[in-house]
């Protein structure tokens, strides 16, 4: 017997409207792929490369609790900001972002992070310094390589000492392209 | 000891138990009913769903909810007499061991019982499966064990 597609999003919205999901999330493509993007009633959770929701919501599970279910509502205001940057509109990402659990030096290093400017690229050994910890450059590498919200976290400003771009868990083309749509390359 | 069985995320729960949902709800109500009923059980399993000890039996859990769902639909809607011989045929034996013993309980008692005993559900499951609260399931459970315990020793 299957659900119509019409049964099936009233079910997801209804969900969402009465707050009863700990973890919404939908697929939103961009130029630069599929994104899934994830977001509980603390704010955006997080954005995945690998769009794959099978592969994901376990993950999901993890950071915010069971009731993970796939609703585009939930993540309506980081669509609409994550379109306006990819079109060029948008600067700075304005909705709020679920950070729960993450310790504390992580927090700090995405604080610091999330005021390197639109356009202007970092290095590791920068942020390291001004989180207080001159000589944690590998450990800020660690930060950005497990970032949960990369683009609105920008982990794709940061380089590597000589400008290389280095790493990133969307791939390197696709650095290139966000620095590249920034003006920064 | 053995490992609890780990509670899927939702969407996954939600995706496999759908079709079995509203094959039900529509055998019992009517492609039109059906509907409403289908979004009122998924979001009674839903509220239940972050108080689960472990992920077993769910099957047996949401179609319990969901016969809960169709008998408070038809008893909105029906005479009693109807409400009776539909809850007859949603109390078919969930858990075939049990059947035998809980015939002649009625559809509240025989449910909660065989999910107690038969699924080995906690009474915070039991009472999201049946729309009441814990005390009224455990309340539920007693009495029907009772009348059974009275009727096999008479």
């Amino acid at each position: 017997m299957t659900v119509s597609p019409d049964l099936d999003r009233r079910f997801r919205d209804t969900a969402a409207e009465l707050g009863l999901i700990d973890v919404g999330f939908d697929v939103v493509d961009s130029p630069i792929g599929d994104l899934l993007v994830a977001a509980s009633d603390r704010g955006l959770a997080a954005i995945s490369f690998d769009s794959d929701p099978e592969d994901q919501l376990e993950r999901l599970a993890r950071i915010a609790g069971p009731r993970v279910l796939r609703s585009p509502r939930s993540v309506d205001l980081a669509r609409r900001e994550l379109d306006e940057y990819f079109e060029g509109r948008r600067r700075n990402f304005d909705v709020s972002l679920d950070l729960r659990a993450l310790p504390p030096f992580t927090l700090s290093v995405l604080d610091e992070l999330a005021r390197v400017p639109y356009g202007e690229t970092t290095t590791y050994g920068k942020l390291a310094l001004r989180v207080g910890h001159p000589r944690a450059a590998r450990a800020v590498g660690t930060v950005m390589n497990r970032n949960r919200i990369p683009i609105v976290l920008p982990c794709h400003r940061v380089v590597g000492a000589t400008g290389s771009l280095t790493g990133y868990a969307g791939g390197l083309d696709v650095k290139e392209r966000l620095l590249e749509l920034e003006g920064a390359r | 000891m053995m490992q609890a069985v780990a509670i899927p995320p939702f969407e996954r729960f939600y995706e496999e138990h759908r079709s079995d949902v509203l094959r039900l709800l529509r055998r019992r109500l009517g492609a039109d009913r059906a509907e409403d009923a289908f979004q009122e059980t998924f979001l009674r399993a839903l509220r239940a769903y972050g108080r689960l000890d472990h992920g077993e039996h769910l099957r047996a859990w949401v179609l319990t909810i969901a016969q809960n769902v169709a008998l408070d639909t038809l008893r909105r809607t029906r005479p009693t007499s109807e409400l009776v011989e539909a809850a007859a045929a949603d109390a078919e034996p969930a858990y075939a061991g049990l059947a035998e013993l809980t015939d002649g309980l009625g559809p509240k008692e025989r449910a909660a019982v065989v999910l107690r005993y038969g699924y080995d559900l906690s009474y915070d499951q039991i009472a999201t499966a049946l729309g009441s609260s814990p005390d009224a399931a455990r309340q539920a459970t007693s009495t029907g064990v009772r009348r059974i315990r009275r009727r096999i020793t008479s």
